[in-house]
Formats: structure tokens, sequence, C-alpha cells
């Protein structure tokens, strides 16, 4: 029954991703990029990292892709559709880079013989905080457990990093003034 | 369940092929920018298909992470788009050639 899911949601996962990419409407392409990401939430889920999966559902489908489709709509772009892609060389060369990436990627795990099917482990449902790893829990107490103990510093350089990108949005969106 | 860990990371590995075909095929500022977010993405389900086999949560910390880190390009990227088009009346690549005359 789970297996039946993992099929489904990356069914739509892989499907609505490529119509995004060969969509003309950059309005279409931007739904059917939410429901991909929707999707790899629920793929998320099905690794029971649960935490992660709201997180991706409420930055990634909420506010990046309502930015995108208000970004799109403000600008109204899709004038002319004559003109989707550069030319016939590029259509061919990128499609055969294409393949040549998904045959690789087919090569090496499709079949799986390369990499051990390892099995699942078990989850905990409460971090331990004993230990030099910390396993792999279902609760959200252990992201903050580990982002006050063993990734600290990160977590205050994404801070100023946040800081630092809402005053650059603030200085290149801003009206440019002429001195006088 | 008993998917693989291959099978994960051949999804992820098929989403960053699309990604790149995207990057690659389009002339869309903005269409580019998301198959760019798309290959993020296929980034973040093998983090978190390595980390739920390996039993251990650092894969699902550099996804929060990741996350974080892609939330603020995305909002800078989108002003800098904002800016080009308020200059140049424009967002696709092949008439943003102006530094190759």
């Amino acid at each position: 029954m789970i297996d039946l899911l993992f099929y489904v949601f990356a069914a739509i996962t892989l499907i609505s991703a490529l119509l995004m990419v060969v969509s003309p409407n950059a309005v279409n392409g931007a739904i059917c990029m939410i429901i991909s990401f929707i999707s790899t939430a629920a793929l998320f889920v099905l690794l029971e990292a649960y935490f992660l999966a709201v997180i991706q559902v409420l930055v990634y489908a909420g506010a990046v892709m309502v930015l995108f489709l208000f970004i799109i709509m403000l600008m109204d772009v899709d004038k002319d559709t004559s003109r989707l892609i550069k030319d016939k060389l590029t259509l061919a060369a990128s499609i055969a880079g294409f393949s040549l990436i998904v045959i690789l990627m087919c090569a090496a795990f499709a079949s799986g013989e390369h990499l051990p099917e390892t099995a699942l482990l078990p989850v905990l449902e409460n971090p331990t905080g004993e230990g030099i790893g910390i396993p792999y829990t279902t609760s959200a107490k252990s992201f903050g457990y580990s982002l006050f103990t063993k990734y600290m510093l990160p977590f205050q350089v994404t801070g100023f990093l946040l800081l630092a990108a809402m005053i650059g949005v603030i200085v290149v969106s801003k009206k440019h003034v002429e001195n006088s | 369940m008993t998917v693989g860990l291959n099978a994960f990371i051949l999804l992820a590995g098929l989403l960053f092929a699309i990604g790149l075909l995207g990057v690659i095929l389009r002339k869309n500022t903005l269409v580019i920018y998301m198959s760019l977010e798309l290959m993020l993405n296929a980034v973040n389900l093998a983090l978190v298909a390595f980390s739920r086999y390996n039993g251990t949560m650092d894969g699902n910390l550099f996804v929060f992470f990741i996350i974080t880190v892609a939330a603020a390009e995305v909002a800078l990227g989108l002003a800098i788009i904002v800016a080009l088009f308020r200059l140049r009346q424009t967002v696709m690549v092949d008439e943003l050639t102006s530094l190759s005359r």
C-alpha cells in the first residue's frame, strides 16, 4: 500500500515537473511547480520527515511560488508565445544532454545492484540527545535540539544571511532617485 | 515501506535532470529560475532519503538550511529580475546581451 503511494507520488512529481519545463505559459508552469512541490512533501511524509514536509508546503509551495506567481502576473511576459526556445541546435543539444543524464541515472540506480539496498531503521518518538550523532526521529523537538547544539554556528550564519538578503532586496528594488 | 534507497535516488536524479533541461532549454528568465528551484528540490529529496536510510538527523538539518537559503535567494533573485525588467522591458535571455556587444 505504502509502496503504491510512493510510485503514485513519484509519477506526479516527475510529470508535473516535466509539464513545468515544457509549458508555454509561465503561469501554468508555476501551477505545475506547486503540484510538484506538494507531491515532494508527500514523499517527505513517506520518509517520515513530517516537519520538513510541513516546511516544504509552507515555504516552497506557499511563500516562494506565490512570490513567483505574483512576479509573473506583474510582468505579463507571455505576450508572444511564438519563440519559446532558443533555436534548433539548442533544442537538440539540451535534449541530448537530458537523455544522457537520464540514461546514466537509470543505469546507476534502476537496477539496484550498485548501491546496497538498506532496510528502513526504526524511528524513535523522542530524541535522547546522547552520543555523537542524533538518531532519526519524527518529532520536531530534535530539530530544535540539533539547531542549538551541533548546528549553532550555521544557525546564526543563516540568520545573518536572511538579514543581508532582506537589506539587499530593499536596496535592489528601490526606485533609483537621481542626485541633484 | 519496502521501497529502497535506490528508488529515491533515481527519482531525485531524474528531477535534477528535468531541472537542468529547463535551465538550458527555456528563454524566459522566470522559468529558468523555477527550474533552478526544482534542482534544489531534487537535492533536498536525495538528502532526506539518505538521512532516513542512514538513521541520522543530519540530512534533515541540511535540508532545513537549504530551504532557508533558497527562500532568501528567491527573494533576492526576483528583485533583480524586477529591476532588470524595469530597465529593459524584457526578461528573455536572448535579448539581454548588452554585455557582449
